[in-house]
């Protein structure tokens, strides 16, 4: 599934299971943890958005989309 | 009356034909032009003639979502089922959220989508699985969630060869003109800090050793736009242009570069009669400037990680301060000599 949903190629697939070929690659999305069936992997989510992360800190929240409203800076 | 079963006993229609407005809408929204009420209502749609058989495809309501998938469906009959993500696009949204699991169910639901089908699949983008649980999803409405290519122009394809995607239908890429589109939004997002970095520099050209002057003010005040015009064009477009084959792997340092880099070769080419320290001050000025511009890319960009751009912005934003500061001194301190 990992390989399925990896924008990135960061997986490929060594025998039965699935391995990380370059870390590097990712962008910490989520989607191949969030689709994994067996839980095997963990990733730490969140916005690669410079923008994003001076707003969070401007607000003294975490990096966000949100700049306040129901619109959106992305 | 509660208008709303119509729309559930006959979901409205919609066509793979792009009208007038839908190419301005699409081309005016590129450069954030009425992006943030460019929706589409919610729900089922039927593209064609789809019955029992037809394929589901899963999108946004970000309309421009909703057009180019239906623009890559002519000729096929389907239905479309549109999540409610507030007018943000299937990529940004799964990584909120908010095209996520629950809100696919919750659209399933409503539009009692097991009674319009009788086969159990949801196609959706790739790029909603950040939001979108696989197993989540069937567990709660019976849908097997495949996850079709990234790019709707590949979906086609991917019907054919029985819902697989080769390698590079399923992996997303920052390509030159995926770049060069995306500058349009930059450029147009940096205007405000154009302005104000201009505003303040003008009022900062009229001070000289023996008070203020407006006559100065104006003279240097335009050749101070003129820099600032300049750092803007290399971070807000130059940079992003130009990003796979300029050094550094952070955009801030690739920014900086090409301010710098931009300034020096109009400094070669108009030999301004500023003195030594100006002319230093600008160099840091313009490197600042630029590297923030650049560095704001990141959220455009396919492939920056949360960890990666706060190590940037750790290395970055305090050089970029640095050099707006000392390159302000400088410049006032030359002023004032």
């Amino acid at each position: 599934m990992c390989l399925e949903v990896c924008p990135h190629m960061v997986f490929r697939m060594a025998g039965k299971r699935a391995e990380i070929v370059d870390r590097d690659r990712c962008m910490e999305c989520g989607a191949c943890e969030l689709n994994c069936e067996t839980g095997a992997l963990k990733v730490m989510r969140g916005v690669g958005c410079a923008s994003a992360l001076i707003y969070g800190y401007l607000r003294r929240s975490e990096a966000t989309c949100e700049c306040g409203s129901d619109a959106a800076c992305c | 009356m509660d208008f709303t079963h119509l729309s559930i006993i006959r979901p409205p229609e919609t066509s793979s034909t792009w009208l007038l407005k839908d190419h301005l809408g699409a081309l005016g929204v590129r450069f954030s032009a009425g992006r943030k009420r460019y929706r589409v209502k919610t729900g089922l749609y039927r593209l064609g003639r789809p019955g029992k058989d037809s394929e589901v495809f899963v999108t946004a309501n970000y309309k421009l979502s909703f057009d180019l998938l239906r623009k890559n469906l002519e000729g096929l009959d389907a239905w479309i089922l549109v999540l409610e993500t507030h007018g943000i696009n299937v990529w940004c949204a799964a990584g909120k959220g908010t095209f996520g699991s629950s809100e696919l169910i919750r659209q399933v639901q409503e539009v009692r989508l097991d009674e319009q089908v009788s086969h159990r699949r949801l196609i959706v983008p790739q790029l909603g699985a950040p939001g979108v649980s696989a197993r989540q999803v069937k567990e709660a409405t019976g849908f097997t969630v495949k996850f079709g290519p990234v790019r709707a122009g590949d979906i086609k394809a991917y019907l054919s060869a029985g819902y697989r995607k080769d390698q590079r239908a399923r992996t997303v890429s920052f390509t030159l003109r995926d770049r060069f589109i995306l500058t349009a939004v930059e450029l147009a997002n940096s205007l405000g800090y154009l302005f104000f970095a201009v505003v303040f520099m003008l009022l900062l050209s009229g001070i000289h050793s023996e008070g203020y002057s407006i006559e100065l003010m104006w003279k240097e005040g335009m050749q101070a736009g003129l820099y600032l015009l300049a750092a803007y064009i290399s971070g807000a477009f130059l940079a992003p242009l130009l990003l796979p084959w300029l050094p550094f792997r952070h955009f801030g340092g690739k920014g900086m570069l090409a301010g710098i880099g931009i300034f020096g070769l109009m400094a070669l080419i108009t030999d301004p009669a500023i003195p030594q320290l100006a002319l230093v001050g600008w160099f840091l000025i313009s490197g600042a400037l630029s590297s923030y511009l650049t560095m704001n890319f990141t959220g455009a960009s396919t492939y920056t990680s949360l960890s990666g751009v706060k190590k940037e912005m750790g290395i970055f934003v305090p050089l970029q301060l640095v050099f707006t500061f000392s390159g302000l001194v400088l410049i006032l301190i030359s002023k004032l000599l």
